[in-house]
């Protein structure tokens, strides 16, 4: 199946950024009150890119990333990823353990920490979806990459790979404020998910 | 003479007359295939995502697969004067990025570009004189014409030269 992205209109385009609205939205809650802290969010973008793109959407494709992955299945099926620079992941890490560790590695500690930071917001973001769809979603454990974006974004986008010469992101940026921490949520529904999801929402 | 740096990104082929130096940054499933012409100093690049044109049907991006990218390749190469029995290849990339505990196809698909591309250039007699595929890290490449050589950068696993 070949998915023509110039089919979307507009008014499809902004159902896709409102989901990516509902769930950022959630997702940032969540983390706010894991952290005891305002976490502000930007609108979401819908983002269709040709692969040679995708890359370099977080500013370069070798900028050093903790990548946190899942699967989403269910009604719907697609990917879902949070990219958190790596700079931002340790003061995320030190927010929420305290700064014990030393040197910039990542600990194995702190590499299930990111998971499970990964877990509660990809199951926010993907609670709020569900509820608004009405659709029965779920998502697998999390998986956890700490590399170049480039490197990590290549897992979902070969998945696109199959089907068509471009991707559809819904990226939405988050950022604490005093803080300086920021990462992106990316939502990637598979192509025979697209007509599923604009259907239920009425606007296929 | 200054080279021309050219990025490569994926799905793309690049073909180049020295002086030049072919780059990919950030390699992580895909893999990153190299050729040269050491005489003419004729350089290729091209970072495929999947091994077989032949599973998919839209397929008509040559340089998204393993068993189309490479014959795309040569072709480029020979317009710019290399010779076919010349060439010579280095490859790079197919990490296996994340590890999920079902570890189902997909996620395997580092492990089976790495194979395609072997594949295919042992069936078009293209030695390969170098490689450094698999791991489960992302790398960035630099491919010279002066001298064929691929640097390999990573983070936290080192930067080589092969």
């Amino acid at each position: 199946m070949t998915i023509n992205y110039d089919n979307l209109n507009s008014i499809q385009i902004d159902v896709f950024k409102e989901l990516g609205n509902i769930g950022a939205g959630n997702a940032v809650t969540a983390l706010s009150k894991m952290l005891n802290k305002k976490v502000n969010m930007e609108v979401p973008k819908v983002r269709i890119l040709e692969f040679k793109e995708v890359a370099e959407i977080l500013g370069g494709a070798e900028i050093p990333v903790a990548g946190i992955y899942f699967r989403v299945q269910g009604d719907i099926s697609g990917n879902i990823m949070f990219l958190i620079p790596t700079d931002s992941s340790r003061i995320l890490l030190d927010m929420l353990m305290g700064p014990y560790r030393d040197g910039n590695e990542f600990g194995e500690m702190d590499k299930s920490a990111l998971e499970e930071i990964g877990n509660i917001l990809a199951g926010s973001y993907i609670s709020s979806l569900s509820t608004l769809t009405d659709m029965k979603i779920k998502i697998s454990v999390p998986a956890l990459a700490i590399d170049m974006v480039g490197a990590v974004l290549s897992v979902p986008i070969i998945q696109f790979g199959q089907m068509g010469d471009s991707v559809m992101l819904i990226e939405t940026q988050f950022f604490q404020g005093d803080t300086q921490v920021k990462g992106y949520f990316l939502l990637i529904p598979d192509v025979d998910s697209f007509t599923k999801l604009l259907e239920k929402l009425g606007v296929a | 003479m200054t080279a021309n740096v050219t990025k490569i990104g994926m799905a793309e082929v690049c073909t180049a007359n020295h002086p030049a130096v072919l780059v990919t940054l950030g390699l992580g499933s895909c893999v990153g295939i190299c050729l040269y012409d050491k005489t003419k100093k004729i350089v290729g690049m091209a970072h495929i995502m999947l091994p077989s044109s032949k599973d998919i049907k839209n397929n008509s991006n040559r340089a998204k697969f393993a068993d189309t990218a490479v014959e795309l390749l040569i072709t480029g190469m020979v317009k710019y004067g290399a010779e076919r029995r010349r060439i010579t290849a280095k490859i790079a990339g197919g990490a296996q990025m994340f590890s999920f505990s079902s570890a189902n196809e997909l996620m395997r698909i580092g492990e089976r570009n790495v194979h395609a591309v072997r594949e295919e250039l042992k069936r078009l007699t293209i030695p390969i004189l170098a490689e450094d595929v698999g791991g489960n890290y992302g790398r960035t490449i630099e491919f010279y014409s002066e001298n064929g050589a691929l640097g390999v950068k990573t983070i936290g696993h080192g930067i080589s030269v092969i």
